[in-house]
């Protein structure tokens, strides 16, 4: 690993202050540290955001579900209000890598990265979030731009993800059995008009099929979508599966969470 | 005073391991140390055009570079296959040399090319990242099964053959497969496997110019053997001049048997720049250079009769050696598989030909099993494929071939002094429910999921080796174990072993059998192992070796001591040697009943004379002091052998496959402490489900390996697991004092036949590949679904 020079910042400004075209955000690093240590990624200056008290915590209210973007998938999982609120959430976090990237991962470092195989972009695609950054709202359908691209520009900080509590919902992951990412992760999430069907790792992003989407919104069963046959032209292939099985995952792990609500 | 052998005396080594105070290689610092980095292969094969190290050397805080140019100017010798094995047409293996760093040709990704050594760790990889290095690249060869059809990879072995091996009668199986009612055949694949020690090799060289001697600290199962092998073929140094130190090593599973490329450079360079050298595998470094495992493309047939006899065997092999041949690289797929290929069954005609070819992939070598795993998945899956199509149970066919005695003539090599296969199979069967399975598999059935049973029954020829036997086979060395036992003048007693603990609990149950021996308290015995200057000399730890060869040292040592304790005791209690009993540490006089503790013999034994009297408590022609050595060479291999039953259940949508039960009811002969055996059982076995269901080790066609991180490549885990059912039946070991037969590899042996043929069974006898992942499952399930429907 390359030297660097390590930074702490006490605010969300003081962070955005310090960020340039060769820094990066210190959250969990569960992501950062890796590839710099691999020699895949080298930063000048990391900016820890860990010790901005702001960016931490979970808030409940009536229609929403608000976590800091420094909060921990450990303490995302742990909480008893998401798992009254929106318990899918907190099993999601639960299913998220293992113990020790649980204990440092955070909310923020995952949707910023927007991994392809992420858990979390399909939460927030499904719940209808809004991604509140230190200059602006931004909803989660604008977002998620590409694999590994958000709309977040240089130096913007995401402080807190706004989840809206649905009716009924149940993420369903495939997960890959090395690393446990997601080969496919299915996120369905009922609200009163319509229904969400947040799927990731199928693609090079995680997206809201229309066709299960449409097909939930006007009978929500799983029968409505069995034997679905989704068009695998842009899926992904990699030794763990090809792009004609991570089709059929879709729908089967589309089914399992419908069941499931 | 109660037998400690058979008892569940925690682990001695547990309070250091527990505490963080064990002492690996790299806890290791040395004063005024240097670091070194490796500058490797990216390709899997190529010629060095040029290697430019100039720039390099003007990297801050360099010592030193050094590349294979050096390492052959010093005459430095390269890494060797131990064991030389013979072609069917009597010729001779065809061995590449293997020069520790290369310096022509590179032959797999991580093949060094060059060292740089550092002030620190972080300047020698700065520095490395400036060696320059032209290559030029060639074609790779990567597929077993199309090895011999690529390019040739090292000048004059031609279609990239080390040896076209063959054990058995071709003819005589010719002749039993004629009269056959049926002929039941198999193409398998035991796909290729990476050991992942939990610990990385390292390695710290140490020179000291005073006495001219270098110290390596190193991650070895076997410190004597690396020695000999660096000094007698590296020219590292003279025997006396090289004293290899294994501290506690964690984790090997055949992984640190060899010598490897930074063992020798290190020991080398250390010399030349007369400072210490420390050098830690990142993890990556491991994936691509530590040997692996497996990899054999087999087709096999089964001889059979319509009523489930077994007529004859045929096994055509091709082993994937990797780049290079090292020290288990060639014994692995001939004599540690072609025997053990027939399994536990009275097969009358039989034959083995393994045909061993190179490829640029990283090294395969012993790993835990070595040859006894795919030798048993190469028998047990074809039995279960025949009992399939025989409509015969799969109990009752194996019962039916089992040997009717013991010693069991095995058809190609071994003799097995003892066992109970039936025995085993019943227990096994109970312990499993193996009658409650069908409404099991309707359950399964009902909430629309597949489940299957798997059975195994295997054997393995373990406590390596009679040295004659061996040697005959073309062993390099004998394989025999030492032990010393030392008695302090104040009654504690030193064992010094030469297996080597990386996991096996030596330290507490070495110490279980010293104890019983000699009647000594636990906790006043040391097992001391893993330094060559410490002891006479070892063959260390690997093919379940160290109790039933290892463990009888000590106990042939221990009863040494006790034939000089009766002399003595005769002595100075005036009576004849014939008449002192040993028993519980006392040397008692049978007559007089008159004793001596044998803390008090040991004491008289180094304190030889007594005040104000010209007397002597040591017998004429007995020296003083008390310690004892013994070379153990075995009569015969050990043979556990055992029955393990899985049941899976599979998801038809996802292909996943849940290992429900697994029942693994073994005969290990004696038990020196059921919980390190079950320690061992269920280490075995987790690796042993791994190759089933997770672990693979996969190369592209350019030689990239694509499962290089644990981000691709699968560890099982905690939670791929439910609860082991592990049982015994025991039938003690003939062949040697202890009754021993040793049980380190049984899991890893076993499981990977069991889980697959569970998966198969529930897949209606589709075949697929280890690891079973869910595509491969998936698109099985999804065929079972068509061809039922035509059925239908
Ligand atoms: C072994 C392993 C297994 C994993 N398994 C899974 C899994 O199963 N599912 C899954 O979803 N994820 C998985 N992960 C990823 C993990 O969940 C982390 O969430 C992810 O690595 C990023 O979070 P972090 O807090 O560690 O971010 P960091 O590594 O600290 O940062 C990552 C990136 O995000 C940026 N960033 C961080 N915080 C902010 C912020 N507030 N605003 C703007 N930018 C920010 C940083 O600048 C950096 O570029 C795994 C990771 C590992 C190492």
């Amino acid at each position: 690993m390359k030297d660097f020079n390590y930074h702490s910042a006490k605010d969300s400004k003081e962070a955005s202050q310090l960020a340039s075209s060769s820094s990066a955000f210190l959250a969990g690093g569960m992501t950062t540290i890796p590839s710099m240590k691999l020699g895949l990624a080298t930063y000048q200056d990391l900016i820890d955001i860990k010790n901005i008290k702001k960016l931490s915590g979970i808030k409940v209210s009536g229609k929403s579900v608000t976590i800091g973007a420094a909060t921990k998938h450990v303490e995302v999982s742990n909480s008893k209000d998401v798992k009254k609120a929106i318990p899918s959430l907190s099993s999601l976090a639960e299913g998220i890598g293992d113990p020790q990237v649980r204990n440092r991962g955070t909310i923020g470092g995952s949707i910023a990265n927007n991994d392809p195989s992420a858990d979390y972009p399909s939460a927030c695609i499904a719940l209808n979030a809004t991604i509140h950054t230190n200059e602006r709202k931004i909803e989660a359908a604008k977002f998620f731009k590409g694999m590994f691209e958000t709309a977040l520009k240089k130096g913007e900080l995401i402080e807190a993800i706004e989840f809206q509590i649905p009716e009924k919902s149940s993420y369903q992951k495939h997960p890959n059995p090395a690393s446990r990412y997601a080969i496919v992760g299915v996120y369905v999430a009922k609200y009163k008009g319509d229904v969400n069907v947040a799927v990731t790792g199928a693609k090079s992003c995680v997206y809201n099929d229309k066709e299960m989407s449409k097909a939930l919104s006007g009978n929500f069963s799983s029968s409505s979508i069995n034997g679905m046959d989704l068009d695998s032209s842009e899926m992904n292939t990699d030794m763990h599966a090809s792009a004609e099985f991570r089709a059929s995952l879709v729908v089967t792990q589309a089914k399992k969470a419908v069941d499931a609500c | 005073m109660a037998s400690l052998v058979g008892s569940r005396v925690e682990r001695k080594e547990d309070k250091r391991f527990l505490t963080g105070k064990g002492r690996y290689t790299a806890d290791i610092n040395l004063a005024n140390q240097t670091y070194a980095i490796f500058v490797r292969s990216p390709h899997a094969r190529a010629s060095i055009k040029k290697l430019n190290i100039d720039k390099a050397l003007k990297s801050s805080g360099v010592v030193s570079i050094l590349t294979g140019k050096e390492i052959a100017d010093d005459k430095i010798g390269g890494l060797i296959a131990g064991w030389a094995i013979r072609s069917e047409d009597g010729t001779e293996m065809k061995c590449p040399g293997n020069p520790p760093l290369a310096k022509d040709n590179v032959n797999f990704v991580g093949d060094p090319v060059a060292v740089v050594i550092a002030e620190s760790l972080a300047e020698a990889k700065e520095a490395a990242e400036k060696v320059e290095v032209d290559y030029k690249v060639l074609k790779a060869v990567t597929s077993t099964a199309d090895a011999m059809n690529g390019d040739t990879i090292h000048e004059g072995i031609d279609k990239n053959l080390c040896f076209d091996w063959l054990l058995g009668d071709r003819q005589k199986v010719k002749e039993a497969f004629d009269k056959a009612d049926k002929v039941i055949s198999i193409d398998i694949i035991n796909n290729r496997l990476i050991p992942n020690a939990m610990e990385p090799r390292a390695c710290v060289a140490d020179y000291n110019a005073a006495s001219e001697e270098i110290t390596l600290y190193t991650t070895s199962q076997n410190p004597h053997l690396s020695r000999l092998i660096m000094s007698a073929f590296g020219n590292v140094a003279p025997e006396h001049k090289l004293r290899v130190v294994a501290p506690d090593v964690g984790g090997g599973f055949g992984s640190k048997i060899n010598v490897y490329n930074e063992d020798i450079v290190c020991s080398w360079a250390a010399k030349k720049i007369n400072r210490a050298i420390k050098w830690v595998a990142e993890r990556s470094e491991s994936f691509l250079t530590d040997i692996h495992g497996r990899d054999h493309v087999t087709h096999a047939e089964l001889a059979v009769t319509k009523d489930g006899k077994f007529l004859g065997f045929k096994n055509e092999t091709i082993a994937n050696l990797g780049a290079y041949a090292r020290v288990f690289g060639t014994v692995t797929p001939t004599y540690l598989f072609g025997p053990c290929a027939t399994g536990v069954y009275e097969i009358p005609a039989a034959y083995t030909n393994v045909k061993a070819v190179y490829t640029n992939t990283a090294p395969v070598d012993a790993y835990r099993g070595a040859g006894r795993p795919e030798a048993t998945y190469t028998i047990e899956r074809l039995v279960e494929k025949a009992s399939m199509e025989l409509g015969i149970d799969k109990t009752e066919l194996r019962i039916k071939n089992f040997p009717t005695a013991f010693p069991f003539k095995q058809t190609l090599v071994h003799t097995v002094d003892s066992g109970d296969y039936v025995a085993g199979m019943e227990k096994a069967k109970q312990m499993a429910d193996y009658k409650g399975f069908e409404a099991r598999r309707k359950e399964s059935e009902a909430k629309g999921k597949l489940r299957g049973i798997g059975v195994t029954s295997y054997f393995e020829a373990c406590g390596i080796a009679p040295s004659a036997a061996v040697m005959s086979l073309g062993c390099g060395v004998g394989l025999w174990e030492s032990a010393e036992v030392r008695f302090n003048p104040t009654g504690q007693v030193t064992v010094y072993t030469g297996s080597h603990s990386h996991g096996q609990s030596h330290q507490t149950t070495f110490a279980q059998i010293a104890a019983d021996e000699l009647g000594v308290p636990i906790e006043n015995i040391d097992i001391v192992h893993g330094d060559t200057d410490k002891g006479t000399f070892g063959m260390g730890t690997y093919g379940s070796r160290s109790l039933a060869v290892g463990g009888i040292a000590i106990v042939n040592a221990c009863k040494k001591i006790v034939e000089k304790g009766k002399r003595v005791t005769a002595k100075m209690l005036e009576a004849n040697p014939e008449d002192v009993e040993f028993k519980d540490g006392e040397f008692i006089v049978s007559k007089s009943n008159k004793k001596k503790t044998i803390g008090e013999v040991a004491f008289a034994c180094y304190l030889p004379g007594v005040r104000d009297e010209m007397k002597s408590p040591l017998p004429e022609g007995d020296e003083p002091g008390l310690k004892e050595t013994s070379f153990y060479d075995p009569s015969n291999f050990s043979f556990p052998a055992g029955t393990h039953i899985a049941e899976v259940e599979i998801d038809p949508e996802t292909g996943q496959v849940k290992l429900e039960k697994y029942t693994a009811c073994d005969d290990f002969g004696r038990i020196i402490n059921p919980m390190v055996v079950e320690g061992q059982v269920h280490g075995g076995l987790a690796q042993g489900i791994g190759q089933a269901l997770y672990e693979n080790a996969e190369y592209d066609e350019t030689g990239q390996l694509m499962t290089g991180s644990y981000m691709d490549y699968t560890m099982p885990r905690a939670d791929n697991f439910p609860e082991f059912n592990i049982g015994y039946t025991c039938t003690h070991a003939t062949t040697n004092p202890l009754g021993v037969k040793g049980c380190g590899e049984a899991g890893a042996i076993a499981a990977p036949p069991t889980v697959m043929n569970a998966v198969i069974d529930a897949l209606g006898g589709q075949e697929v590949t280890m690891p079973a992942t869910a595509e491969k499952v998936w698109k099985a399930c999804k065929n079972l679904k068509k061809s039922n429907a035509k059925a239908a």
